[in-house]
């Protein structure tokens, strides 16, 4: 059964109330067959439907796919298996979608996996987001970063990098090939949240991009001392509105990260 | 629930005392937050990755510091930035400290500094690891019992 019509089997079963079945596993299997048999021309093969726990399965499932498409899918790069592991769980308490990578390479493969199978298929999940270590062997996050940002394709994914190094020439060179943030680890559960705020923030917006005014805005927090938790912000133009970051940022790591919003036309 | 009520508190002394005495830092404790009803083992699997990768590494160094005809400081430095990320994520603060000293010997190329720490890093990872089995036994006691993992703060 293919998204679209399972789709529509759902809302004709919500206008049916047989989401009660989702209750209740053993409804009359009579009642369920004289509903059932309007969906003929809607999905196939309605013969399933006359087993009730197959209904009961197909609502299950259906509800996972739909779940999954408005979670945001999350693309995690690292070389370290304990950091897979802890940003693994980080994402996923923040309601993500995650796959995770030991490698640019690897990362760059599963991107072209994805962009083959074209239409959305329960391994294809399209990638919203690209979370990166920078010090990786072979391909580093900085080159992986650069990779993404110069593809056709793939420009538009917004990448974070991070890095257990604070170093401030690192850190410009990443925000001026694209990425969103960069990180230090180890990394905050708000950080992630913040992070994820930010992008569905931009995903809302991205209906507006031809109207979006260049904006670039620094939030420079003093990184010369480690010990210093000062912040000072460069103020922006008063006509570019900021994507308002939840309170946690008063309250995550004292080595905050760059932040630059971009526009949206990269030409 | 007496004998829970007993775990309980055995359990957050020890970890009190884990803290106290350095071996855990803040991280730990955020690791342990993270940890709920879908997936309880969290920390007990993210440590047993720690100690996969304490081992590894470790013997990364031995080899590289053991060659003759020369060693490569880059390499052993590799492996121990790899090793400070590790301990670092998972709140492994001893650990992470004497990684810290250990870059330092590498970036000197002093071969005795960094044979020290390396003895040092295996005596700290070998501490902690007895202290994790003895809180994680602790953790299953508890919950053998009926009880519930304390967070300590």
């Amino acid at each position: 059964m293919d998204l679209h019509n399972l789709r529509l089997y759902i809302s004709f079963l919500n206008t049916l109330s047989l989401s009660s079945l989702f209750k209740n596993p053993n409804p009359n299997p009579c009642f369920l067959v004289s509903k059932t048999t309007h969906l003929h021309t809607h999905t196939e093969p309605p013969l399933l439907l006359f087993n009730s726990s197959l209904s009961y399965w197909i609502m299950e499932v259906a509800g996972e796919v739909l779940a999954s498409e408005s979670q945001l899918h999350v693309l995690a790069v690292d070389d370290s298996h304990v950091d897979r592991k802890v940003i693994e769980k980080l994402l996923k308490i923040s309601s993500c979608k995650v796959t995770t990578v030991e490698s640019g390479a690897r990362a760059l493969q599963f991107l072209g996996l994805d962009e083959e199978k074209g239409s959305l298929g329960f391994n294809g999940l399209k990638v919203n987001l690209i979370i990166t270590d920078y010090s990786m062997p072979g391909m580093t996050g900085y080159e992986l970063l650069k990779k993404i940002k110069r593809s056709s394709t793939f420009r538009e994914i917004p990448v974070v990098i991070m890095s257990s190094e604070n170093i401030l020439t690192r850190i410009d060179s990443c925000l001026e090939e694209g990425a969103e943030e960069f990180l230090v680890k180890p990394v905050k559960l708000a950080d992630v949240k913040r992070v994820m705020n930010d992008c569905i923030m931009r995903g809302e917006t991205e209906g507006n991009k031809r109207r979006r005014v260049d904006k670039r805005k620094f939030e420079d927090d003093n990184h010369a001392s480690s010990s210093s938790s000062s912040s000072s912000s460069i103020p922006s133009s008063p006509s570019s509105p900021l994507p308002s970051s939840p309170s946690t940022a008063a309250t995550s790591s004292p080595l905050h990260s760059l932040k630059r919003a971009k526009l949206g036309d990269h030409n | 629930m007496d004998v829970v009520n007993q775990l309980q508190r055995q359990f957050i002394d020890y970890s009190a005392s884990l803290h106290r005495e350095g071996f855990l830092d803040d991280q730990f404790t955020q690791l342990q937050k993270r940890q709920d009803d879908n997936s309880p083992d969290f920390v007990v699997e993210v440590a047993s990755l720690f100690f996969e990768d304490c081992e590894k590494l470790i013997n990364n160094m031995a080899r590289a510091l053991e060659q003759q005809q020369g060693v490569d400081f880059k390499q052993v430095d590799a492996s121990v930035h790899q090793l400070k990320g590790s301990s670092s994520s998972i709140g492994a603060m001893r650990v992470k400290d004497v990684c810290i000293a250990f870059r330092s010997f590498c970036e000197a190329q002093n071969r005795e500094g960094c044979l020290r720490c390396l003895q040092q890093v295996t005596h700290e990872y070998s501490l902690l690891k007895n202290k994790l089995q003895t809180l994680f036994r602790l953790q299953q006691q508890i919950l053998a019992a009926g009880g519930s993992i304390p967070v300590v703060e």
